[in-house]
C-alpha cells in the first residue's frame, strides 16, 4: 500500500516537472533564427532540395556518425546476449524434447513474397538514392530493406538471412562512411563536407556532392545491422 | 490552435509511458510502456518545431526555395527525431534481448522476482 | 478540420496506450502499442515533417512490433519446454 502510494507521488511528481513547458502551449508563427538560417542557406550551400537530409548528413553530420556507432553497439550487444550459435556435434547433443513440426508458410504468402522480394529491394534502393532530392533518405531505405528480407525470413523462401554477406556489407560501409569523412577533411573544408565531388545541376540523381554517396553507405550499413539484429531474435523461434 | 493540440497529445502519451514503466510489475509491460515513452517524446520534439500554416521543408515544383525559406517548418528538430527513432529501435531490441535471457535464467518475467545480484 | 482530425487520432491513439499497459493477452498489447505507433506517423505528415513519417511507418509500425513479437515467441517457448521438463 505504502509503496503504490510512493509510485503514484513519483507518478506525480514526474508529470508536474512537464509544467514548466505549458509556456509552449501558444501557436507560434516564426521558427528561431539557426533555423531559419538553415533554411534560407541550405539550397545554395549544397544545392540540395530536401533540407532535413542537408541537416543530417552535413551539418550535423556528427550526430549521423553517432548514431551509426550507437546503432552497431547495439547489434553486437544483441549478437552477444542472442545469438549463441551451437554447431550441431552428431552423437553428443541429442534433442531431449521432439521437435515441433513447423508448418509451412501459405500458398499466397510463399507467391506474394517470390514476386514483392524484388520490387521492395529496388524499393529500398531507389529511397536511399534519391534521399537527397525527395522526402526519404539512408534510414528509411535502409529499413525498407531489412524489411523486405523480413518477408523473405517469414514466407520461407530462405531458411536464414546470409550472416557472412551482411557482416562484410555492415564492415565495409560503416569504413568508408567514416573514410569518406576524412576525404572531406583532406580535400574539402573539414570532417564530413561533402564538396569534393562536383555540386552538379539541382534536382539531378548526381548533385549536390557527396551527399548520395554517404546517404547510401548509411542506408546499406543500417540495413544490414537491423536484418542481422531480427535474425538474431528469430533464431531457434 | 493545431500546434498546441499536438503539446497535449505528446504529454499525454509521455505520461502513460511513465506510468507504465513505474507501476507494471511485468518486464515485458515494462519495454511497452519505455517504448510509449519514445514515442511521446517523438511527437514533443516534432510539435516543438511546427508553425503554424507551414509547409515540409523541401524545395520542389511546389515550393520554391523562396516560399520555403519564408514559411518553412523548423528542419532540425526533424532530423533528431530520425536518428532518435532508429536508437530508439535499436535499444528496444536490446531491452528485449536482455529480457529473453533473464526469463532463461530465473523462470519469471516479474521484477520482484529478480531482485538480487549476482555477486 | 485538421484539428479534428488530430483529436479523433489523439482520442484513439491515448486508448491504444492504455489498452498497450492493461490488456492481459500480451499479443494485443504488443498490436496496441504499433497502433499508436501508425497513428503517430500519419501525425507527423500533417504536420510537415514527410521523412520522420515515413521513419516511423517503417520502424515504429513494423520493426517494432516484429522485434517484440520474435522476444514473445521465444520466451512462450521456453515456458512449453520448461512444462515438458516437468511433467
Amino acid at each position: 500500500m505504502i509503496k503504490r502510494l510512493l509510485l503514484i507521488a513519483v507518478f506525480a511528481g514526474v508529470v508536474l516537472s512537464f509544467l514548466p513547458l505549458t509556456s509552449l502551449l501558444q501557436t507560434r508563427t516564426g521558427v528561431t533564427s539557426l533555423a531559419q538560417q538553415y533554411l534560407n542557406r541550405a539550397p545554395t550551400d549544397y544545392n540540395i532540395p530536401n533540407i532535413v537530409t542537408a541537416i543530417v548528413v552535413s551539418y550535423r553530420g556528427l550526430d549521423t556518425l553517432g548514431e551509426v556507432t550507437v546503432l552497431f553497439a547495439a547489434a553486437v550487444g544483441v549478437s552477444l546476449a542472442l545469438g549463441f550459435r551451437r554447431k550441431a556435434r552428431p552423437g553428443k547433443d541429442e534433442p531431449v524434447h521432439a521437435e515441433p513440426t513447423k508448418v509451412p508458410a501459405s500458398e499466397i504468402l510463399q507467391t506474394g513474397a517470390g514476386l514483392l522480394l524484388p520490387l521492395i529491394l529496388a524499393f529500398g534502393v531507389y529511397i536511399f538514392l534519391h534521399g537527397h532530392l525527395t522526402p526519404g533518405g539512408g534510414f528509411q531505405g535502409g529499413v525498407v530493406i531489412a524489411s523486405g528480407l523480413l518477408l523473405a525470413l517469414l514466407a520461407g523462401t530462405f531458411a536464414d538471412v546470409p550472416h557472412g554477406l551482411l557482416q562484410v556489407l555492415e564492415m565495409l560501409s560503416g569504413a568508408s562512411y567514416v573514410a569518406i569523412g576524412a576525404l572531406g577533411l583532406w580535400l574539402g573544408a573539414g570532417f564530413l563536407d561533402p564538396r569534393f565531388l562536383p555540386a552538379g545541376e539541382f534536382g539531378q540523381v548526381y548533385s549536390s556532392g557527396a551527399i548520395p554517396l554517404i546517404y547510401s553507405l548509411v542506408g546499406i550499413k543500417v540495413g544490414s545491422e537491423l536484418a542481422t539484429v531480427i535474425s538474431d531474435l528469430r533464431r531457434n523461434s | 490552435m493545431i500546434g498546441p493540440a499536438l503539446f497535449v497529445l505528446a504529454f499525454v502519451i509521455m505520461a502513460i509511458g511513465v506510468w507504465g514503466l513505474l507501476v507494471r510489475r511485468n518486464i515485458f509491460r515494462m519495454i511497452i510502456g519505455f517504448s510509449l515513452l519514445d514515442t511521446g517524446v517523438h511527437i514533443f520534439m516534432v510539435a516543438a518545431g511546427y508553425r503554424e500554416g507551414g509547409t515540409a521543408p523541401i524545395v520542389d515544383a511546389q515550393a520554391t526555395a523562396a516560399q520555403v525559406a519564408a514559411n518553412g517548418v523548423d528542419p532540425v528538430p526533424s532530423s533528431l527525431v530520425l536518428t532518435a527513432i532508429v536508437i530508439g529501435l535499436a535499444v528496444t531490441a536490446l531491452m528485449l534481448s536482455y529480457a529473453v535471457r533473464l526469463h532463461a535464467r530465473s523462470k519469471s518475467l516479474m521484477v520482484d522476482k529478480n531482485k538480487e545480484l549476482k555477486w | 478540420m485538421i484539428l479534428a482530425l488530430v483529436i479523433v487520432f489523439g482520442l484513439i491513439m491515448v486508448g491504444g496506450a492504455v489498452a498497450a499497459l492493461y490488456t492481459k493477452d500480451m499479443v494485443s498489447a504488443i498490436v496496441a502499442s504499433g497502433i499508436v505507433s501508425l497513428l503517430a506517423s500519419v501525425l507527423y505528415l500533417v504536420y510537415g515533417a514527410p521523412d520522420v513519417a515515413m521513419t516511423e511507418a517503417a520502424i515504429g509500425s513494423a520493426l517494432t512490433t516484429v522485434v517484440f513479437l520474435y522476444a514473445w515467441n521465444r520466451i512462450v517457448k521456453q515456458r512449453q519446454k520448461d512444462k515438458e521438463d516437468h511433467k
